[in-house]
């Protein structure tokens, strides 16, 4: 129940925080930190238009795909405390939630039938086809590492190592991957360009093309949250669950805001990637969880 | 080749002068001529005369300065038919639609006679709408069409790009103007006052308002044979190199941005704003329109306008060497700019390619240094060649262009005498043009080599104004570099080439 409600601050307050520490570090003042809460809103009390040559999936793309990511939220735990509801193998069940999310989103974009939305859907479906094996291979690391299957468990007892070079090891390389992965999958720099306004470069904007009012209301709550489920991930694995209460919840909200900022500097001075060269950048991510992998199975079974 | 009548930049030639051969010679010199790549074509025109309908080709021969006009008479009541010089060199295509457009001629072999900026008085059958344009089109089912525009995101003019993709590559791009059709050329006959004129060379294309107006600025004085002082041709020459400075460095942060590089983006853009705020500065207007006048200028470059643009240069070399070193290095754009949209020398060559988009792949085409105007004769100038011929090439002549007129800027601004007045600009009942002329005027302007030619008739008044801008021909370098390219390589390819629409369809 409280990580629920700590993951939903969070969520609200992390597109103003990259978007002040991008417009700090170009030399302008920026909006506040708290003006995508407005920004929703205000969509929020719009009406849709709908395209005439669109149907019914266009019309519940944006609520199933935001659905989809709230029901992921229930499944996020907050260092130690549980989650809303956990079981064996939840981790599964989050990714495919987000898939679900994302296959409506891809389906109406085909339904609105634009030359530009086709495309957009291509590329979206292609990058997160090639990013998938990062994420289960990294799930399966630290279900060797710790010997559980689910969100709550593996958090809580990763710390119990009592290897502790080994879990700085795995630590440090599943944050890297995790981030990476949080930049593919929110459709951000290097693979993507939220803030580009060319249809012909977009992956993920392009298919958002034709959603207005309340629907783009939500598909912006919908990324937003997404930042927030990876963010708290990240902080998870961070935080040792054993830390008393009034530890954790100011930990967790400097790590969330911390790697808010650290998105806003790395999209600062790093242009985007070639769109040919991504597949392959995806590639490596799923590469380095795969030695990880590996790395981790040869420690636990002590063959050497 | 003594048919040709030998002329220089701004210097103008009695028409009866200017020999009338067959089309056959017509052709045969003009095709030899091209042969070799130190010619290319200033403007291929055709106008209508008592006696029929006349053709004029201007050639300029970069080495020897000069510029070759010969001419073709189709008398009336013949019939409107030659063939096509395209098939030899692609460049003739635009000129020939135009024709085609503007007075029904057919040109047998052109296989892309197609309406070039829909103008009103258009003589092609059954195209009267900018809708109507046939586009090419390949009946398959694996392949796609994509089309972009007239109407984009963001802030950029009218045109329609048709592309036709398998999957993300692009085999072909079609590019569509006419959008911005306003009929300058026809506006340019009905206006007769000089700041009517002046006024209207200024729109031609904003950004380049300072090279244009001195086009039409020097055709009209070489018309009228006034004599320009030193002083005035070097401010000409201060006002057309800030505007370029200010315009590549607005595409250089341009390109920065769409490469996703925010640092790029927000540290060229900062840069701009100074660039072109001391045009105001100077004149009252950031675009400096105004400035440049017939004969003379409302705004002379007096000393404290010396020591302020001193300043503001120091202040710019400092900061635009940072970060442009900082750019062009960076591991990133490298790999994001290089060998994309690559073109070749031939290619260039043979579209007709002109300033910055000749010199990313290795053809020198600069006019400050072929056919020098205003006060370039004392700059010398060499022109920045770079032979890769992709975005990367584009970004470096851009950059070295910019480091190249500062130095230019703090030169002029040293050889000037503040001492020496210049006149207000002429009126129109000082000035007599002289009758039955033609002048041929290039400007240098930041994109390229900019051709205004104006004809007059029996009492000394312009009966036939014509406008080359250099997108005309620069535009076909874009769709040429966009073939087998992926599609989301476009908008950095266009933004490289940064071409006027508005210069384009007039």
């Amino acid at each position: 129940m409280l990580a629920f409600f700590l993951v939903l601050i969070c969520a609200f307050l992390y597109p103003g925080t990259i978007d002040k520490t991008k417009a700090i570090l170009s030399g302008r003042k920026g909006p506040k930190i708290y003006q995508f809460i407005f920004d929703a809103w205000r969509l929020l009390k719009k009406g849709s238009v709908y395209s005439n040559s669109s149907s019914f999936v266009f019309q519940i793309s944006a609520s199933v795909n935001f659905a989809c990511v709230l029901t992921a939220f229930l499944l996020i735990p907050f260092a130690g405390e549980p989650s809303f509801f956990s079981f064996d193998g939840d981790f599964v069940f989050m990714l495919y939630l987000l898939g679900l999310g994302r296959f409506i989103l891809v389906v109406a974009a085909l339904d609105v039938s634009s030359g530009f939305e086709g495309m957009g859907a291509n590329r979206e479906v292609l990058y997160n086809a090639l990013l998938e094996p990062a994420f289960f291979l990294l799930m399966g690391t630290l279900c060797i590492f710790t010997g559980h299957t689910n969100f709550h468990d593996i958090f809580l007892s990763i710390y119990e190592n009592e290897h502790i070079a080994s879990v700085i090891v795995v630590i440090t390389i599943s944050i890297l991957i995790l981030f990476m992965f949080l930049l593919i999958e929110n459709s951000r720099i290097p693979t993507d360009d939220p803030n580009t306004h060319l249809e012909l470069t977009m992956v993920h904007e392009v298919m958002v093309l034709d959603h207005s009012g309340f629907d783009l209301g939500l598909i912006k709550l919908t990324s937003a949250f997404k930042f927030a489920v990876f963010g708290s991930l990240i902080c998870n694995l961070v935080i040792p669950g054993h830390l008393a209460l009034y530890y954790k919840i100011p930990l967790f909200m400097v790590f969330q805001f911390m790697l808010a900022i650290s998105i806003g500097v790395f999209e600062s001075f790093k242009p985007r990637n070639k769109m040919a060269r991504n597949p392959q950048y995806i590639i490596s991510i799923s590469a380095i969880a795969a030695v990880l992998y590996i790395v981790i199975i040869i420690i636990k079974s002590n063959v050497v | 080749m003594e048919k040709l009548l030998e002329t220089k930049n701004n210097l103008p030639v009695r028409i009866s002068d200017i020999p009338v051969v067959p089309y056959s010679k017509f052709f045969e010199v003009i095709t030899f001529l091209l042969r070799s790549q130190d010619f290319h074509i200033l403007t291929y025109l055709a106008y209508p005369t008592s006696e029929g309908l006349k053709f004029i080709c201007a050639i300029a021969d970069d080495q020897n300065k000069s510029i070759s006009i010969i001419s073709h008479l189709i008398p009336a009541g013949s019939p409107l038919k030659v063939y096509s010089m395209m098939p030899k060199y692609d460049v003739f295509h635009s000129f020939e639609r135009e024709i085609h457009e503007k007075y029904g001629v057919e040109f047998a072999d052109n296989h892309f006679l197609k309406p070039i900026r829909f103008s009103h008085d258009m003589k092609i059958q059954g195209m009267d709408k900018i809708t109507d344009y046939p586009f090419y089109k390949i009946e398959t089912d694996e392949l796609h069409e994509i089309g972009v525009g007239p109407i984009h995101a963001g802030i950029i003019e009218p045109g329609h790009f048709r592309f036709l993709c398998n999957g993300e590559k692009v085999l072909h791009l079609e590019v569509q103007l006419g959008w911005q059709h306003r009929g300058i050329e026809t506006l340019f006959l009905e206006k007769k006052k000089l700041i009517q004129r002046a006024t209207l060379a200024e729109q031609i294309a904003g950004d380049s308002a300072v090279g244009h107006a001195l086009a039409y600025s020097q055709a009209i004085e070489s018309l009228a044979g006034l004599k320009i002082r030193e002083k005035l041709n070097y401010e000409r020459v201060i006002a057309l190199e800030i505007e370029r400075i200010g315009m590549h460095i607005f595409d250089l942060s341009n390109l920065c941005t769409g490469a996703a590089y925010q640092l790029g983006n927000a540290a060229l853009g900062v840069l701009r704003t100074p660039t072109i705020n001391f045009l105001q500065t100077w004149c009252g207007n950031r675009f400096a329109k105004g400035l440049i006048r017939p004969g003379g200028t409302n705004y002379p470059f007096t000393r404290d306008l010396q020591e302020k643009l001193l300043s503001y240069l120091d202040d710019l070399e400092e900061r635009y060497t940072v970060i442009a070193d900082k750019m062009l290095n960076l591991s990133d754009i490298i790999l994001r700019f290089q060998q994309i949209g690559t073109l070749t020398r031939k290619q260039v060559y043979m579209i007709g390619a002109v300033g910055t988009t000749a010199k990313m792949a290795g053809l020198k085409r600069d006019t400050r240094w072929s056919h020098p105007f205003a006060g370039y004769h004392e700059i010398h100038h060499d022109p920045v060649v770079f032979d890769t011929g992709d975005i990367y090439a584009r970004i470096q002549v851009r950059h070295y262009e910019i480091l190249q007129s500062i130095k230019y800027l703090r030169r002029i601004t040293e050889i000037m005498n503040y001492q020496n007045s210049v006149p207000a600009p002429i009126k129109d009942e000082e000035i007599r043009l002289a009758k039955n002329c033609m002048t041929i005027s290039v400007t240098e302007g930041w994109r390229g080599e900019i051709v205004h030619s104006a004809i007059t008739d029996d009492e000394g008044n312009i009966s036939y104004y014509k406008i080359k801008d250099p997108s005309q021909h620069n535009w076909w370098a874009l769709a040429l570099s966009l073939r087998n390219l992926e599609i989301s390589d476009f908008p950095i390819n266009n933004k490289s080439y940064n071409l006027s629409y508005c210069g384009h369809d007039l």
